[in-house]
């Protein structure tokens, strides 16, 4: 295993010593793990706090600042944060008009959420949470743990974030960001795994011309394992499951994320195609994203995220943000 | 039972865990995220650091199982943290303030442990998660001692049911947690949360075990 690390142990509190000394905008608790915005709450402004494993950077601590999170929880390396971290920063932001948990749905980070919040309420900070499931590579039924949630975290951050800037209600924000959740789905393909720096070796083993197809983001296998493709016929794989389950025709937000070991110019070929597809069935990407937002360490691949716009989503995309991993308008 | 024999099985749980962290991580590897063995071995040294940082030491079998799960539920994350920190927390709350533990108090404590790993994680048997070990080690302990079985051998049947249960996850398809994910690709593979809580109940057995050799060698 080659990595740019100092020890196992230490990458988690060492990346989070770089993004103290790289963002100013930024205040790190290491010890705890808490990344919130400088400068406290807004006094009035709902809080949005957001967190889950490490290892999906820039998600979630890239997304902390203006028109987006107030916080960021990470715990170790796709591993979710504990209740302890999760209850010091909902105290963090809290400014008195609730906090809004942001909850992608694994196993572990919504028991440790609902703890947080139990917690919370004990200390009479309302909260309310919305689980993040917009993965369809994962059946949703009674024999599975649900939809995961992957890309849709990305546009319910940044809407949600939005709205709450504008001064809305927890209620109000809560709703949109269920809204954005209802109408967003993602498809990822792999075509290597990650390595997870405590287990030094690959999480799974893929053939030269193998590929694997509904890969989540923690290095778990995905549904199936079929041979590489033409790049046109991959984003006919990821739309072909994702208009299963969501119409692709209207105004829309695509992102083509990469896996974090993708170079972008294999994305933006990702992108002609997912557009040229989408564009045959009938959508229209008004608004669209290209890069590496949620990842899974070094895994080559990407995912598809669509989601359904209406004016009001569309007017909360373009609204300004100013975080270290998307920024504009400001 | 009393307080050393729970300290002893704590030991000897951070040291089977620890030895199995490769191990458990693989397991994890196959079927989920590769980090089961590295979050529990973290947690295991987390516990046994609360136990000699605390102040005062915690002087009941009870308070020793309610500190174990609290630090759990602080320090390691994930869907296991919470699962085994609950199951503690409700062992230790089930053990009261008593200075020792009888067998059908061991037997009420497992239950309320096998209770509260349910009710947070809504597993059922067959979903190919901890309560397969938990729950069949749980009933073979209570038919064990209604049979009017001695400690070691109930702990023995505990043990056993526990690794029976967990070897058994190796043919279920997964129905919960991160493995649910694979649907039928997860059979064929043992869940590493059954095969952590077989180790640590065999640590039970053995830490037991343990104390009444010393006990007879007086």
């Amino acid at each position: 295993m080659k990595k740019l690390i100092n020890s196992v142990d230490s990458v988690v509190t060492d990346a989070l010593r770089g993004v103290a000394a790289a963002h100013p905008s930024l205040t790190v608790d290491v010890e705890n793990k808490v990344i919130t915005r400088a400068g406290g709450p807004t006094p009035g402004k709902v809080g949005l706090v957001s967190g889950g494993g490490s290892g999906h950077e820039p998600l979630h601590g890239g997304f902390v600042g203006y028109g987006m999170l107030d916080a960021a929880c990470p715990g170790e390396v796709f591993t979710s944060p504990v209740p302890d971290q999760m209850l010091l920063a909902t105290k963090a932001v809290s400014g008195g008009a609730g906090v809004l948990h942001i909850v992608k749905n694994y196993t572990g980070d919504v028991l440790n959420f609902q703890l947080a919040a139990e917690l919370a309420d004990d200390e009479d900070i309302e909260v309310a949470s919305v689980v993040i499931d917009d993965d369809v590579a994962v059946q949703d039924s009674l024999y599975t743990a649900g939809r995961r949630g992957v890309g849709a975290t990305v546009f319910v951050e940044k809407i949600a974030g939005a709205l709450a800037e504008e001064g809305a209600s927890l209620d109000a924000v809560a709703a949109v960001a269920r809204e954005v959740n209802e109408r967003s789905r993602s498809f990822g393909v792999a075509l290597s795994s990650c390595i997870v720096p405590a287990a030094g070796k690959p999480t799974f083993e893929l053939g030269d011309s193998e590929i694997e197809l509904g890969i989540g983001i923690h290095g778990e296998p995905g549904r199936t394992r079929g041979p590489m493709r033409p790049a046109s016929e991959l984003a006919a794989v990821a739309l072909d499951a994702i208009a299963a389950d969501l119409p692709l025709d209207g105004e829309l937000l695509v992102m083509v994320n990469g896996m974090g070991g993708t170079p972008l110019i294999e994305l933006y070929v990702m992108y002609e195609e997912v557009a040229r597809n989408i564009a045959a069935r009938g959508g229209r990407i008004a608004r669209n994203l290209v890069g590496n937002y949620i990842t899974s360490l070094e895994m080559q691949g990407f995912s598809v995220t669509v989601c359904g716009l209406t004016d009001q989503l569309t007017r909360l995309w373009d609204a300004p943000v100013d975080t270290p991993a998307l920024r504009w308008g400001r | 039972m009393d307080t050393d024999v729970f300290l002893a099985w704590l030991a000897a749980a951070a040291a089977v865990i620890e030895a199995n962290r490769d191990h458990l991580t693989q397991l994890d590897a196959a079927i989920g995220d590769a980090d089961h063995g590295t979050n529990l071995a973290r947690g295991f040294a987390a516990v046994t650091a609360a136990i000699e940082g605390a102040a005062p030491r915690p002087a009941t079998p009870g308070a020793l199982l309610t500190l174990t799960g609290s630090t759990l539920i602080s320090k390691v994350g994930g869907a296991s943290g919470p699962l085994y920190g609950v199951a503690f927390r409700r062992a230790g709350k089930a053990l009261g303030a008593a200075a020792t533990v009888d067998l059908p108090g061991l037997e009420q404590a497992l239950e309320a442990a096998l209770a509260g790993v349910q009710q947070l994680g809504a597993a059922r048997e067959g979903d190919k998660t901890m309560v397969d070990a938990l729950a069949p080690a749980t009933r073979a302990f209570g038919k064990a001692i209604a049979e009017g079985a001695a400690a070691d051998a109930a702990l023995s049947a505990l043990a056993e049911a526990a690794a029976a249960g967990a070897a058994a996850t190796v043919s279920m398809q997964a129905r919960k947690g991160r493995a649910s994910y694979l649907g039928p690709r997860s059979v064929g593979h043992e869940d590493p949360g059954a095969a952590s809580t077989a180790l640590i109940l065999a640590a039970l057995r053995d830490a037991a075990a343990g104390a009444g050799a010393r006990d007879a060698g007086r």
